[in-house]
């Protein structure tokens, strides 16, 4: 085992990135597969920060910074849109919920 | 007062003064925690007039210790719907941010002759590290998961609900405790614990509550409610509210693992106070340059024993809020307070700066430029 | 840097477990926590890289804000036993398992194929809050720009939160 380079921060990535991928695909519960997709963006974040490092640039850690600011931005609007699905529909099923108007 | 760095076998002193402080610190606090609950049942009973602890021990001293005893020899109760993975788990995941806080407490500046009369100042701190303040809001943050999924966990709705205020309650006044810990961190200029005191030494004018003022003074009052809050205590004690909830959260626990909860709660007020005290009542430092000669610890612990006493009396003196009122003193006075300190505060700093300061940004060295064009044209070749 | 490499290779098994357990528990309480596993180990890493301030805004945003607000979500809609309803098997599954084989191997082959090998002894890149400071308000870098809309886009999410939140009269 050598030392750690960014190539191994990359392909670490790499595997989260793909097995947030197929909780999305797989999942029904909107809320998990919101999970999922925070795991790519957490994913996405590290591979930032390693290539950040890599070629000797703050600009990794600034975007990584962005990505936390949206993904905060984004839950709160998607918890809010499943809460207000829930209370009109009685079920938050992603396959039930197919209808564009509340 | 000046300590040799004296040699211990291959290490001095100084080396190893991070591992010394970090077995006292924590020894303290677990220590401290049953005098605490004796101390509070006292301090209670005086202020409402009646006489408390008084059978075990001299005047009632020990009685937490019995306290203590009874829950360890207690059954271990699991009620059988429970989800027994995290609702073992709870009360370790309460523990371990509440404990890890200490990490960053700065409790002293010890003076140490480092050899040949060079005298140096070392903190007496478990680790002296540079986002201590960030690594402080962090665990706080993570402090609210025991009580929600010991709530969730325990399949009961009372603890259900007392796991939802929680949640609602903590990230709600953790953004106010934010605000407000920012404008220390603007008034003392670092996000190092041990800078932040530093930089209020002095008297009690350079403590970071009587600067900016009344800016500074606003943002410790925020603080000191959004800490009361964070650590759920009354008249914030929502989730185990016991007159709605029987006991909240932890209604479904019993014997060790209610003695975790019921420590926990002890121990973060401790730590929390250790907090304040750092961030706006000046640490270590004495109030008068005059008192200087009572070595800093005893300055730092006087001060924290204060701010339980405050614990004690607002518990004693204030009912319990409802829970919308506590949503409306949390966003709608708090966080819009809080706010006002912080830009107010930044607005000053930016405006009393020496106009040369404010000439232009500080030029950042070459290794952080790889993106600007002539960095990457020697990158290239 | 032997002490740190063993670190890291024990983090990312911990690391790839729990989000196995994020996709595979039937539980979202479970798979919120794992989660929040994921994120601590993440920060972990970005400390071990320099990354100081990511590292304690990725403690502070993400495990302490965002995921509590997933669990509020959970326990509030009631959605903490696990429904088999929500994971019945499809066609979906086979594919989206194949499709994420491919993404990472694809993942896997550029990342081999295009890293250089690293350039060691390279200054090292400080992420403390100083220099991220500097290098977020300095007006000769794109982020500056960005930061500004970031405020508006959480101001957007703000009205959006609320507006959703409002029990309609009707």
């Amino acid at each position: 085992m050598g030392p750690i380079t960014a190539t191994h921060y990359i392909g670490l990535s790499a595997i989260l990135f793909a097995i947030g991928a197929v909780g999305v695909g797989i999942k029904r519960n909107p809320i998990v597969i919101f999970m999922c997709i925070e795991l790519m963006l957490n994913a996405a974040n590290l591979a930032l920060v390693a290539m950040g490092k890599h070629l000797g640039s703050i600009s990794g850690q600034m975007m990584a910074i962005f990505v936390m600011a949206v993904a905060a931005a984004e839950v709160a609007i998607g918890l809010g849109i499943i809460v207000s699905i829930f209370r009109s529909r009685e079920t938050i099923d992603i396959d039930e919920v197919n209808l564009l108007k509340l | 007062m000046v300590i040799p760095n004296i040699s211990l076998g291959p290490f001095t002193l100084v080396d190893v003064l991070p591992y010394v402080a970090l077995v006292t610190i924590l020894g303290v606090i677990l220590l401290a925690t049953p005098f605490l609950v004796w101390y509070e049942r006292v301090a209670l009973a005086l202020i409402q007039d009646r006489l408390g602890p008084n059978r075990v021990g001299p005047r009632g001293l020990l009685q937490a210790f019995a306290d203590g005893i009874k829950l360890f020899l207690k059954e271990d109760i699991r009620p059988s719907a429970v989800d027994a993975t995290i609702y073992y788990a709870a009360p370790v995941l309460m523990m371990i941010p509440a404990l890890a806080a200490c990490a960053v407490l700065p409790v002293a500046d010890l003076r140490i002759d480092m050899g040949g009369g060079r005298i140096e100042s070392v903190p007496f701190v478990v680790g002296n590290v540079n986002i201590g303040i960030l690594y402080l809001l962090g665990l706080t943050s993570l402090q609210v998961y025991g009580i929600v999924l010991a709530g969730w966990a325990s399949n009961n709705k009372y603890s259900l609900m007392g796991g939802l205020r929680s949640s609602a309650q903590t990230i709600s006044y953790e953004l106010s405790m934010t605000m407000a810990v920012l404008t220390g961190v603007l008034i003392s200029g670092s996000t190092n614990m041990v800078e932040i005191v530093r930089s209020q030494a002095g008297t009690v004018a350079d403590w970071n509550i009587a600067k900016f003022l009344p800016l500074g003074f606003i943002a410790t009052v925020v603080y000191l409610i959004a800490m009361v809050a964070e650590t759920n205590r009354a008249p914030f004690d929502l989730p185990e509210a016991e007159s709605e909830l029987v006991a909240g959260f932890h209604t479904e626990y019993s014997s060790m693992k209610f003695a975790m909860f019921f420590m926990c709660e002890y121990a973060s007020m401790l730590v929390i106070s250790g907090v304040a005290t750092a961030l706006w009542f000046g640490g270590w430092n004495s109030p008068h340059p005059a008192l200087n000669f009572v070595p800093g610890f005893v300055w730092f612990i006087l001060k924290v024993v204060a701010f339980v006493m405050v614990y004690v009396w607002v518990r004693a003196t204030l009912p319990r809020l409802r829970y919308d009122a506590l949503m409306a003193l949390g966003w709608k006075r708090l966080l819009p307070i809080a706010l006002a300190a912080l830009v107010l505060t930044a607005t000053w700093d930016a405006v009393r700066t020496p106009a040369d300061k404010k000439s232009g940004w500080p030029v950042i060295e070459a290794p952080h430029d790889a993106d600007k064009p002539a960095a990457r044209a020697s990158n290239a070749r | 840097m032997q002490g740190n490499s063993i670190g890291f290779w024990i983090l990312a098994a911990l690391c790839i477990f729990a989000a196995v357990q994020v996709v595979a528990n039937r539980n979202p309480v479970r798979s919120a926590l794992a989660l929040v596993g994921v994120m601590c180990c993440l920060s972990v890493f970005y400390f071990a890289q320099g990354a100081e301030f990511v590292g304690a805004v990725q403690l502070i945003v993400y495990a302490g804000a965002i995921m509590v607000l997933f669990l509020f979500v959970i326990m509030l809609l009631n959605l903490g036993a696990p429904n088999p309803m929500m994971d019945r098997v499809g066609l979906s599954k086979p594919v989206a398992l194949l499709a994420s084989a491919a993404l990472l191997g694809s993942l896997a082959l550029a990342g081999a194929l295009k890293m250089a090998p690293d350039r060691v002894g390279k200054s090292p890149v400080s992420g403390t809050v100083q220099q991220i400071g500097y290098a977020l308000f300095d007006p000769g870098r794109p982020w500056l720009f960005a930061f500004e809309l970031t405020s508006v886009l959480l101001l957007v999410g703000v009205v959006g939160a609320v507006v959703l939140a409002q029990r309609r009269s009707d």
